[in-house]
């Protein structure tokens, strides 16, 4: 979907986890190098479908996250492409030194895939949702961060992802996603990619927020305030030019994401402006605090993530 | 470079033990001087686990051509206890596959000798390790791919035994029992001293031959400085099938060197120059020096 100036209407789409999971099996076909790497997750994850057409590349080592990267390092040293996956909390966070000396550090071919990623994933609560991953991901040097916002995105990150020669971090999420992107989209990593055009304001978003920043922009047009819309389905390499573009083009930039206040896609914009092109800055984001148990919109509600949310911030930007 | 792939052989075809003893002997001068110069690392580990690596590469154990140090289907040895990386350059130096006078630059900047093995930057040196408990894991890895590929190499895995008390090498032991996976063996470098006391004085997790089996490993238990049982578990490991194989080796810190054996604290301390001295007349048996 280019630059459109027709209202957005939402459409779900699958989860990007079910993308990504139905990807992953296709491309076994016709690239052999692929193996799975589970953590007693893969019914959640969706690699289980990897797993019951290639069964013999498919190990589930149980719930030993640390051991699961280890292993996926020792693949990938062997000429495997590992795809190494779990909710994204507990690969993070639970296995962060295995993926920054036995990946990182060697620079391995590891694709690491995390799921139920942000507080959309609802009445589970908080101990399965990341909200720190882009922080710990980009704090791994050498590494590519990407986040689909939807499912067309999803299917092009997974071939982007595998063709990608170095470790790479997917970050997927639970709940059926509003679809932003045409079916057959690609996804050129490195790239951000712009769904709307003014000139009031640059909405920047990734994930489900994106979706949520389409809203605003036509509930924004009613009040006569013109945004830019920008998916960034890659935080790192980051798409400095088009940021840059949009600080001179419209000298308000809003960036809307899922994740914590700190280190994720926000910091790295403020660096990149702050460095290229500074402009007012404001933020859609969870803050600094855990969420809770919750239907995914109550919680998105409750939390600040909401297209009203993502609107409320614009004008205040704009009034600067 | 020099080319020294096979092992040196007794007139009777076995490996030749007093060779490799001569060897070991004058692979504890490299690594004592090495970090004596650097003014670094860790010798004392390094002292323990010497003899072992040297079976393995230089008793023709370990299926490596120093000149093609990445072949598909080489044997692996890992050094998860990477803070011995002296004792892995010293015997990489040995076989070959880095130069002997690249060991003076032990941890100098600009040099692919660090304080801890680098994959990326030395040839031979088969998993970044510093971090402790990683290694199995990452052996289990290569063990899988090696598998799949349908390439008979073995991969070994080196861990310190104050090591074992990281929960990632269980995790690591129970999935390669469930995988029956035979190609992969561990040796434990079980000198019952870590870095801030003795093992036994920190968390007494002994015996550890009973635990290793308890998760269906396979066992051999040896004197780690007697060269002969040493490649004599070796063999055995070797024709074990449907499991992996573990060979608990006890070894005495700082081997060799009385002074540094008999105190674990010099766990990360180099010698002195003036122990330097000592240390090697020592090693030669040859009278102390005033
Ligand atoms: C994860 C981790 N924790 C702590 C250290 C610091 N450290 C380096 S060596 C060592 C002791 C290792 O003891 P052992 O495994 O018995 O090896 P040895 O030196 O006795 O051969 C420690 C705690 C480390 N390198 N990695
Ligand atoms: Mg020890």
């Amino acid at each position: 979907m280019s630059t459109s100036t027709t209202p957005f209407v939402v459409s779900l789409g699958a989860a990007t986890r079910d993308a990504f999971g139905i990807a992953l099996r296709d491309l076994g076909h016709s690239e052999p190098r692929i193996v799975v790497v589970d953590g007693d997750v893969a019914n959640s994850t969706r690699t289980e479908w990897f797993g019951q057409v290639f069964p013999d590349r498919f190990f589930n080592v149980g719930i030993a996250e640390s051991n699961m990267v280890g292993v996926a390092a020792g693949l990938a040293a062997s000429g495997k492409i590992p795809v190494v996956s779990s909710f994204a909390a507990f690969l993070l966070c639970n296995a962060y030194d295995q993926l920054r000396m036995s990946v990182a550090f060697p620079h391995l071919n590891v694709k690491v895939v995390g799921t139920h990623a942000g507080i959309s994933i609802g009445e589970d609560g908080p101990s399965q949702m990341a909200i720190e991953d882009f922080a710990l991901a980009c704090s791994l040097p050498g590494f590519t961060v990407i986040v689909p916002a939807d499912e067309a995105h999803a299917h092009a990150a997974v071939r982007a992802m595998i063709a990608h020669e170095g470790p790479v971090y997917l970050r997927l999420g639970r709940p059926k996603a509003p679809r932003v992107h045409e079916a057959g989209s690609t996804l050129e990593i490195g790239k951000a990619y712009q769904l709307r055009d003014g000139s009031d304001l640059t909405i920047v978003a990734c994930g489900l927020m994106t979706a949520a920043a389409l809203e605003a922009h036509d509930a924004l047009a009613a009040k006569g305030i013109h945004a830019r819309v920008l998916d960034f389905p890659t935080i790192r390499p980051l798409d400095v030019e088009a940021l840059v573009r949009a600080s001179r083009d419209t000298g308000h930039i809003l960036v809307a994401e899922e994740h914590l206040a700190h280190g994720g896609l926000g910091s790295v914009v403020a660096m990149a402006v702050g460095s290229h092109h500074p402009c007012k800055l404001g933020y859609v984001n969870l803050g600094n605090r855990f969420a809770e148990s919750g239907t995914p919109e109550a919680l998105m509600e409750t939390y600040g993530l909401t297209a009203p949310h993502v609107v409320e911030a614009a004008v205040k930007l704009v009034a600067k | 470079m020099v080319t020294r792939a096979s092992a040196p052989h007794a007139s009777d075809g076995g490996p030749d033990l007093v060779l490799l003893s001569s060897t070991a002997r004058r692979l504890r001068e490299d690594i004592i001087a090495m970090t004596t110069r650097a003014g670094s690392g860790h010798p004392s580990s390094s002292m323990s686990a010497i003899d072992i690596l040297v079976a393995l590469y230089k008793g023709g154990i370990l299926n490596l051509d120093p000149s093609h140090p990445s072949a598909p289907d080489r044997d692996r040895f890992i050094l998860s206890k990477g803070h011995a990386a002296p004792a892995l350059y010293a015997v990489l130096a040995e076989h070959g596959v880095i130069s002997h006078e690249s060991l003076d630059t032990l941890r100098v900047i600009g040099s692919p000798l660090e304080g801890h093995p680098n994959m990326r930057r030395l040839a031979g040196v088969e998993a970044s390790t510093g971090s402790l408990g990683q290694g199995l894991s990452i052996g289990l890895g290569h063990a899988f791919a090696g598998h799949l590929d349908g390439h008979g190499y073995r991969t070994y895995v080196m861990c310190g035994d104050g090591e074992m008390q990281e929960g990632q090498v269980w995790e690591a032991i129970m999935s390669a029992a469930h995988f029956n996976a035979d190609n992969l063996t561990l040796i434990v470098d079980h000198n019952g001293a870590q870095q801030s006391n003795l093992l036994p004085r920190v968390i007494d997790y002994r015996p550890l031959a009973a635990k290793l089996r308890a998760f269906e490993w396979h066992v051999e238990e040896i004197d780690g400085h007697d060269m002969p049982a040493i490649l004599k578990a070796f063999d055995s490991v070797r024709a074990v099938k449907g499991r992996p194989q573990a060979i608990v080796a006890h070894t005495v810190k700082g081997k060799g060197v009385s002074f540094v054996e008999a105190d674990w604290a010099y766990h990360g301390k180099p010698l002195t120059a003036s122990e330097q001295v000592r240390a090697f007349a020592e090693l030669r048996g040859e009278p102390a020096p005033h």
